[in-house]
């Protein structure tokens, strides 16, 4: 199910202001790539074009090509809609729909794409949920209201939201930094479970985790506030964290940055 | 700490830190503290008068009737100015239907115009709407009435009647919705919309399913209030809506009768009338209703999820 993404050319633009540049890439399928950088060089923004998220924001438009295994996301064909059930995503902050108890909330993005039959509801919410490593804390309270649970069990219901949906690509942007240290420990070993089925792409300021989680590491960087962010070497993670090919890469790494 | 301080730039030397004597405040702040304290309370106080006062008046003069039960059950079908006895029933339920049939105009149309502003709204018509609002909630009511007057009666010669009312009321009431409605989306995070878009939602279900639901209970609020607000209306009501002294329901022809309008009747009779007990009254009952609707509005903001 899994798939690859092949990111060529890329450029972002906020209105007119060019916020990331050139960016060339290849996402491996069933492995976790990891961007790092410091802030503002367009990680995220990075991440938000793999699923045209990038374009709710007004004034956001892309030029390049982003190819979802050879089909180009941004063809004018493409409905973005579809794309987002294609390409899941997990945001910084824990963001359960507060209308809407445990059970709803996993079964939120089918239902709302009309999905009506009950047991399969309930099926995919179990799976899911076990899926996140929820299931054994809520699988009692399931009718209670999401935003009733931790921080941690939050992230992991949104996480469980983003698979209910049978994505192939999930997209993470920053999804512990909002977390302490045990939720993220639940959180890496998931996304470490998770890489068997999908293509997961993580944005962390935590460097460890970094090294932790992921298979390939992106460096993004950008040459001073106001010039557009860049890509600056994607590799292997041993490869990137042990023996850089940039200077600019082992100055991050080692702290000596800036 | 000297390895920091010496590591610092000379250009980048800190400001010393201040000595301040803790002990006892400053003579001249405490008596400025005071001063502020008594204006500030005599300013409370005065805004208070007039709202107690009025509120003592009219329980006191118009408190006995309304806890007779026949106020709420009998109209002033036959009741002349000279007789005691009679009630509100037909005024009360002309100001119900009358708000309800404004409330389910006016609803549909605020709110709808407050999400296209807060989630499609951009450039130029968006900004034209929104100054359209603004110059709406800055009608006079007596012009709202004047204008429907000049519409339908005038020009298309229809008579007056409740539903004439009704769309003037809802020139009143379409701004408040919107600007209440309008606030309370923008309350709702831009994270669950984001959250909704990444499940593959398309954005009006994500509006209608995510946002609206979130906003749902700070909606009613606003509702509420802006009902409350036009239900104690009058100018649109003398215009349009001619009291009658029987049970009328009918909206779309013939007099009906609502509770302002019944407070304006009989007020130039001598204030030894019974009538004039009855102004008193229905004042009350007028206040008890808004009142009514304002601890649900306020009752209904408790279940905010924003």
């Amino acid at each position: 199910m899994a798939k690859r993404i092949d990111v060529s050319d890329l450029d972002i633009f906020y209105g007119n202001f060019k916020a990331v540049e050139g960016v060339s890439m290849t996402v491996e399928p069933r492995a976790v790539t990891a961007f790092i950088g410091p802030s503002g060089c367009g990680k995220s923004t990075v991440l938000r074009t793999l699923n045209r998220m990038h374009e709710v924001i007004p004034g956001g438009r892309v030029e390049g090509k982003v190819l979802l295994d050879g089909q180009d996301l941004y063809a004018s064909d493409v409905d973005p809609v579809g794309v987002r059930r294609t390409v899941g995503m997990v945001f910084q902050r824990p963001n359960p729909f507060p209308t809407m108890t445990i059970r709803d909330n996993v079964a939120a993005g089918l239902k709302l794409n009309g999905v009506k039959n009950k047991k399969r509801l309930d099926e995919i919410v179990e799976k899911s949920l076990k899926g996140a490593n929820l299931w054994n804390e809520v699988k009692d309270r399931l009718d209670k209201p999401g935003a009733g649970l931790s921080g941690g069990q939050q992230q992991r219901l949104c996480i469980a939201r983003a698979i209910a949906v049978e994505p192939q690509v999930l997209l993470m942007d920053e999804p512990c930094s909002a977390l302490d240290p045990i939720s993220t420990l639940a959180i890496e070993d998931l996304v470490n479970e998770l890489k068997e089925r999908y293509t997961i792409v993580i944005v962390t300021h935590n460097m460890q985790q970094a090294a932790r989680v992921s298979d390939q590491t992106a460096f993004f960087n950008l040459k001073a506030t106001g010039q557009p962010g860049k890509l600056v070497e994607i590799d292997s993670t041993s490869k990137i964290f042990n023996n850089p090919t940039e200077k600019a890469t082992e100055d991050y790494i080692s702290g000596r940055f800036g | 700490m000297t390895a920091i301080a010496n590591d610092l730039p000379r250009d980048r030397a800190l400001p010393e830190p201040r000595d301040i004597d803790l002990s006892g405040k400053s003579g001249g702040r405490a008596v400025k503290n005071t001063i502020a304290t008594i204006l500030m309370w005599s300013a409370f106080i005065i805004a208070i008068i007039p709202l107690v006062w009025i509120l003592v008046t009219v329980a006191v003069k118009g408190g006995h009737l309304i806890l007779d039960s026949t106020w709420w059950t009998n109209s002033q079908q036959g009741i002349t100015a000279r007789r005691e006895g009679g009630g509100a029933v037909h005024a009360i339920q002309g100001t119900l239907i009358q708000g309800l049939v404004t409330a389910l105009i006016s609803v549909p149309i605020g709110v709808l115009t407050a999400v296209y502003l807060v989630e499609y709204g951009r450039g130029r018509l968006a900004r034209a709407v929104s100054f359209m609002v603004d110059i709406l909630t800055g009608v006079p009511s007596i012009v709202a009435g004047l204008f429907i007057y000049a519409v339908f009666i005038t020009t298309f010669g229809f008579t007056r009647a409740g539903i004439f009312v009704c769309l003037a009321l809802t020139l009143l009431m379409i701004p408040v919705v919107v600007r209440s409605t309008e606030e309370m989306l923008k309350l709702v995070p831009n994270e669950l919309r984001e959250a909704s878009y990444a499940l593959g939602v398309p954005k009006w279900k994500t509006i209608f399913s995510i946002v609206l639901p979130t906003a749902f209970s700070g909606i009613i609020t606003g509702i509420l209030l802006g009902l409350a607000r036009v239900m104690g209306e009058t100018a649109p009501l003398l215009i349009l809506g001619p009291y009658t002294k029987a049970i009328a329901t009918n909206l779309f022809g013939g007099n009906m009768a609502t509770l302002p309008t019944m407070i304006n009747q009989d007020r130039d009779q001598a204030t030894t009338m019974p009538a004039y007990d009855r102004i008193w009254a229905a004042a009350l009952t007028l206040i008890l209703l808004i009142l009514l609707l304002n601890l649900l509005g306020r009752l209904a903001s408790r279940f905010s999820k924003v």
